[in-house]
């Protein structure tokens, strides 16, 4: 019996998984800071819209998906005149719908981590001539730094697993657009139950690690000193 | 001068503040007052933690002029601020706290050996402030301050989170700042023991206003404040040392041309002290009284006569010198003597605190 390559599928998916966590934390810490900070009004319609992903079937967020970033889309379209390409089907096209998917698994924990920064520690730092960015980077990042690593952590399991809205704007085309949870869709639509167990159990075990690494993490006393 | 002047006003719900004071350049201002008169609110604002309105000028700095649209961020301000709770920064051992501002610093007149010695910090150094006591914290977060280099320390209620004893602990430390730190202190408390140890100078808040300032001794002296109204109500007076009973282990100090005896090893002769008589330890006489067991009679001139808070009661004020003390005795006693101003009388003390 012959396999399909897998590794081109299983290097897809961490590359999808990566760049959609990196550009998670780029996008969800201020996000999550303002979150954590803000008595705006409007910080409940954003909060709704965040957590709007957990509820939401993988469907319906690929439906609109697929309409906005289509070519006749209001992303799509000008994405198309200023590039050239398309956006569905493609990896850019991938990386706007995990990141969407997986936003509230960011932008959560780091909600959290933030919200359990004490003010009066910052109005501490403030008084000791640290202005706003030093206070986020010497006293926030390090009192948050749990939040971070539980926010890259789910950001990108979550992005591995996910299947529906993929499915729905980038279809399955194998070394551009086919992740582990597509092709073991594929897999055993074909019938190659064999493949398929190959790749469900390094999605369980990896998926597994994961979470007991997420939870031992919340469990460890902090430790780790710095002079 | 190095004054520092404040003239601020804010609404917070019901409670609104409007308070205008200055405290000297040297030497530490007690901002006093019960709780909720708006003592920490007005701190945080002079800070610039908290957004009032109106004016904050040390010296020639200006921090906040809202009439010319101007405000200073606090980490700008060059300020040292001690908080009730210490909020030391967890992810950082001792000696990360208190480099913490001294690293933001270029002009650094207070060495960080100096800071560590006067504060002993020392053993403190590599520890995580996790495992520190209340009294622990709260030097650290003075020596943290205190190696910002500020120009003004804010104080606020430091020793409030802390049992007697550990209070008692750390009143040293905080006794030496101003020759540690020549600078302006402001020290909110609501503890007048801690005034009459610490400071020097005294604004009295309440319900958000400013209901007097001055020097502490003018104010503590004057019948128709709060003040008297307390219990522990009594006068601070300046005395100087004129030596020292070795047989009787008593200082002898000198007040006016009088003398008082207090019991205590005594500072070198020539030094000035403060010593603080409570108003309920006074009693008043028409002629020097006959012998007794009360060692200190003063001899002074009957300067006010005011209710106390009790109907029975009145304050009596008298001036010794250019000083004055208060007695608290019965209104019965006062109108069968009489007590009224300009009456010379013989106050009997019967306990005298060397206060610093």
């Amino acid at each position: 019996m012959e396999l399909t390559p897998l590794w081109p599928t299983v290097a897809l998916t961490l590359q999808l998984a990566g760049v959609t966590t990196g550009v998670l934390l780029l996008l969800g810490t201020p996000l999550a800071w303002w979150l954590a900070r803000t008595r705006n009004r409007w910080k409940a319609v954003i909060e709704a819209l965040v957590t709007l992903p957990l509820v939401l079937p993988p469907t319906v967020l690929g439906f609109y998906l697929l309409i906005a970033l289509g070519p006749q889309g209001p992303l799509g379209a000008p994405w198309l005149q200023l590039t050239g390409a398309p956006l569905t089907f493609t990896f850019t096209g991938l990386v706007i719908g995990s990141v969407l998917y997986s936003l509230p698994f960011v932008v959560q924990p780091l909600h959290n981590a933030f919200g359990a920064v004490d003010q009066g520690v910052l109005d501490a730092a403030a008084t000791l001539r640290a202005g706003p960015w030093d206070r986020f980077k010497s006293i926030v990042v390090p009192l948050a730094r749990r939040g971070f690593a539980t926010a890259a952590v789910l950001g990108f399991a979550h992005t591995v697993g996910e299947f529906g809205v993929v499915l729905m704007i980038g279809g399955n085309i194998p070394g551009e657009t086919q992740v582990l949870s597509i092709a073991i869709y594929d897999r055993v639509e074909s019938l190659r139950y064999d493949e398929a167990h190959v790749l469900a159990g390094l999605l369980l075990v990896f998926s597994f690690a994961v979470l007991w690494w997420v939870y031992r993490l919340q469990r460890r006393p902090d430790v780790d000193a710095r002079p | 001068m190095n004054t520092l002047a404040v003239q601020l006003r804010l609404q917070r719900g019901d409670f609104a503040l409007d308070a205008e004071w200055s405290a000297p350049a040297r030497g530490v201002t007690a901002l006093f007052g019960p709780s909720g008169a708006g003592k920490t609110t007005l701190l945080r604002a002079i800070a610039g933690l908290e957004r009032g309105m109106g004016m904050v000028k040390l010296a020639r700095q200006c921090w906040q002029d809202d009439a010319r649209g101007l405000f200073v961020p606090p980490s700008q301000r060059g300020l040292g601020v001690v908080f009730q709770d210490a909020h030391l920064f967890t992810h950082l051992s001792v000696r990360g706290n208190l480099e913490y501002g001294w690293r933001r610093v270029t002009q650094r007149p207070l060495a960080f050996e100096a800071v560590v010695e006067s504060l002993d910090l020392g053993p403190l150094l590599t520890r995580r402030p996790a495992g520190l006591s209340g009294g622990e914290r709260q030097r650290v977060a003075l020596g943290r301050a205190l190696l910002a280099q500020p120009c003004l320390l804010l104080l606020d209620e430091p020793l409030a989170a802390l049992d007697r004893e550990r209070r008692d602990q750390i009143l040293p430390y905080l006794e030496r700042l101003p020759v540690l730190a020549d600078i302006p202190i402001v020290y909110v408390t609501h503890a007048l023991d801690e005034v009459v140890r610490l400071a020097d100078h005294m604004v009295l808040l309440d319900a958000g206003r400013v209901s007097a300032q001055g020097p502490l001794t003018t104010l503590l002296a004057r019948p128709d404040l709060p003040l008297a109204r307390r219990d522990d109500a009594g006068a601070v007076l300046e005395v100087t040392v004129a030596g020292h009973d070795e047989h009787y282990h008593l200082a002898h100090l000198h007040l006016a041309g009088q003398s008082l005896y207090v019991t205590g090893p005594a500072p070198a002769s020539g030094a000035r002290l403060r010593v603080q008589i409570h108003a309920r330890d006074v009693s008043l006489a028409l002629a020097p009284p006959t012998p007794s067991t009360i060692l200190n009679v003063l001899r002074g001139t009957v300067s006010s006569v005011t209710p106390a808070s009790h109907a029975g009661q009145v304050m009596v004020g008298v001036q010794v010198g250019e000083q004055h003390l208060l007695a608290r005795i019965t209104r019965k006693s006062a109108d069968q003597l009489p007590v009224q101003p300009g009456l010379t009388v013989y106050a009997q003390i019967k306990s005298v605190a060397l206060v610093g």
